[in-house]
């Protein structure tokens, strides 16, 4: 009984210390005083309504969405040719690329960083939206990869040489057997490039255009940058609704897995 | 007019040649700016005016700052890895240990942050460090910093720590106890060695970002704390001198390269993709 009791209180305790920032930050989210560490008389939804007037502030979260997406789709398309490609090639070529889609992923972000900035500055296209753009797509594509992979060692071989004899071309035979056998590991590839080029901050600030900002570069420029204990107050309610909007994200997700885990298990 | 046909391995081509540009091509890069000057007032960036050299190393160890600053990365590294280690392990040990009902939610809850935006977490860090008055004081810089990594890399430890331990096998725990050792001794001499695999991906995904990922230690440090990261972007971005950041980024490569050697006969394909069995 003790035992247990110490369990429970040690699992709360760690809960706690991970979400006592988020729920300071949820509670002052709805108090409108300029810093955190006083309170103001004023409660409301003043934040909110700054949030969604700032101009600056939409325009960065639309940024972000757009880049995300972008980067994600090309990723996704690169890591699951990469992924196809190197898996049906001879053991040398498969080895070869193998070796080099870890690269990225082992590598620290900052030297990725700097590598591909110096070799954009080296093509004359500078820091662009091309240079971002290939920054995240160069931190994205190792993950759908490395999702897909497992999806192709399960596939049984036999059902593409099926389609051939039974008269499929090559590519129709890709797109009509291979992709959709291994489509849940394109999706969460997809979804984890999502959250890794949300959550880049080191990649961006290397490879952005002068004038462009992400949340991250945003956020870090505010509290990192302006001296201290500095902060925005409408950054409080868009951190809020970020949070709130994982939480949801994640908790449709869950439920909807556990759903489906129930209806295998009645239909067997 | 002919389809357009391919085969399945040709699709390894165009995969390879983007490999060949951005992740090959950058590292030679690194390479080429770490051994080379330029000899050229302004700066050019034209490899034409370049001349090798070994000055940007040179310079490098001889300033007492980047000596310093190297210490400091690997102090910290090291303290928030053990303290990660520390909070986590038992948190992965109980839950993957429990009957509970409720595990997976409580499990769901502790990587739920993972998704959640580093900076703003950080920055959320800030904020509290500030309300409970820890960020008042400079003497607290390095606390305040090892507070806010252990909190951005504790779900990063969890779920590889869960993710073995959920496998362990209970007859081996059972099979201890019947040959007379005791809970402490079973957990010391069975399930801390049967979990080496998740406690070293654990390590390599906490060691590395805190040694170069100065978004902590800058937002939370309060100027006082700078790691090898940081001296990267300050060459970059502040300095402007391409070639001695890229000598700083190749001593990291190098790094990292002896450390993944080292590393690689424990790792675990499974637990080591950054949460990515979770979608």
């Amino acid at each position: 009984m003790v035992k247990k009791i110490i369990k429970i209180t040690y699992i709360v305790l760690s809960l706690a210390f991970i979400y006592a920032p988020i729920i300071l930050l949820t509670v002052y989210s709805f108090n409108l005083s300029q810093s955190i560490g006083i309170w103001s008389k004023k409660w409301g939804f003043g934040l909110y309504q700054q949030l969604f007037t700032d101009k600056s502030i939409m325009q960065t979260v639309l940024n972000t969405v757009i880049l995300a997406l972008l980067a994600s789709v090309c990723s996704t398309i690169l890591g699951t040719i990469g992924a196809i490609g190197t898996f049906y090639s001879k053991r040398k070529v498969k080895g070869a690329l193998n070796a080099l889609t870890q690269i990225p992923v082992i590598n620290a972000e900052i030297v990725t960083a700097i590598s591909i900035a110096l070799v954009c500055s080296m093509f004359a296209f500078g820091r662009t939206y091309a240079s971002l753009l290939i920054g995240h797509i160069v931190l994205c594509f190792p993950f759908v990869y490395l999702s897909v992979l497992p999806k192709l060692k399960q596939l049984d071989g036999n059902l593409y040489e099926a389609a051939l004899d039974l008269g499929a071309s090559p590519t129709k035979a890709l797109f009509k057997v291979i992709i959709p056998e291994i489509l849940p590991g394109i999706f969460s590839g997809f979804m984890l490039a999502v959250t890794l080029s949300l959550d880049d901050y080191i990649i961006t600030t290397f490879t952005r255009p002068p004038t462009f900002d992400t949340i991250s570069t945003y956020v870090f420029d505010a509290y990192a940058k302006g001296g201290k204990g500095s902060s925005v107050p409408a950054l409080r309610a868009l951190s809020t609704l970020i949070f709130v909007l994982m939480i949801l994200i994640l908790v449709i997700q869950n439920v909807s897995a556990s759903r489906r885990r129930k209806k295998n298990e009645n239909n067997r | 007019m002919k389809a357009l046909k391919f085969s399945r391995k040709q699709l390894g081509i165009p995969y390879g040649v983007f490999m060949l540009f951005f992740v090959v091509l950058p590292l030679l890069l690194i390479v080429l700016y770490a051994f080379t000057v330029e000899t050229h007032e302004p700066t050019t960036n034209d490899i034409a005016y370049f001349s090798f050299s070994f000055e940007n190393f040179v310079y490098f160890f001889g300033s007492s700052a980047n000596i310093r600053a190297i210490y400091v990365s690997f102090g910290l590294a090291i303290i928030t890895t053990v303290i990660c280690l520390l909070v986590a392990y038992p948190v992965a040990y109980i839950l993957a240990r429990s009957k509970m009902k409720w595990k997976n939610v409580v499990l769901m809850l502790f990587i739920l942050p993972m998704w959640i935006n580093f900076v703003l977490r950080t920055a959320a860090m800030k904020e509290l460090l500030f309300k409970i008055g820890l960020y008042k004081s400079s003497k607290l810089s390095m606390v305040n910093t090892v507070i806010g990594m252990v909190y951005d890399y504790l779900p990063f430890t969890i779920l590889p720590l869960y993710t073995v331990l959920i496998k362990l096998d209970k007859n081996l725990i059972e099979a201890s106890q019947d040959l007379g050792a005791n809970s402490v001794q079973t957990f010391f001499k069975v399930v801390i060695p049967l979990s080496a695999p998740g406690i070293v991906s654990a390590i390599t995904m906490v060691l590395l970002p805190t040694t170069t990922s100065y978004v902590v230690s800058d937002t939370l440090g309060n100027g006082n704390v700078t790691i090898i990261g940081k001296l990267i972007e300050d060459q970059f971005s502040t300095m402007f001198d391409w070639h001695a950041g890229s000598a700083i980024a190749m001593i990291l490569l190098v790094l990292i390269f002896i450390t993944m050697l080292i590393t690689r006969k424990f790792s675990d394909e499974e637990v080591n993709t950054r949460g990515g069995g979770l979608w």
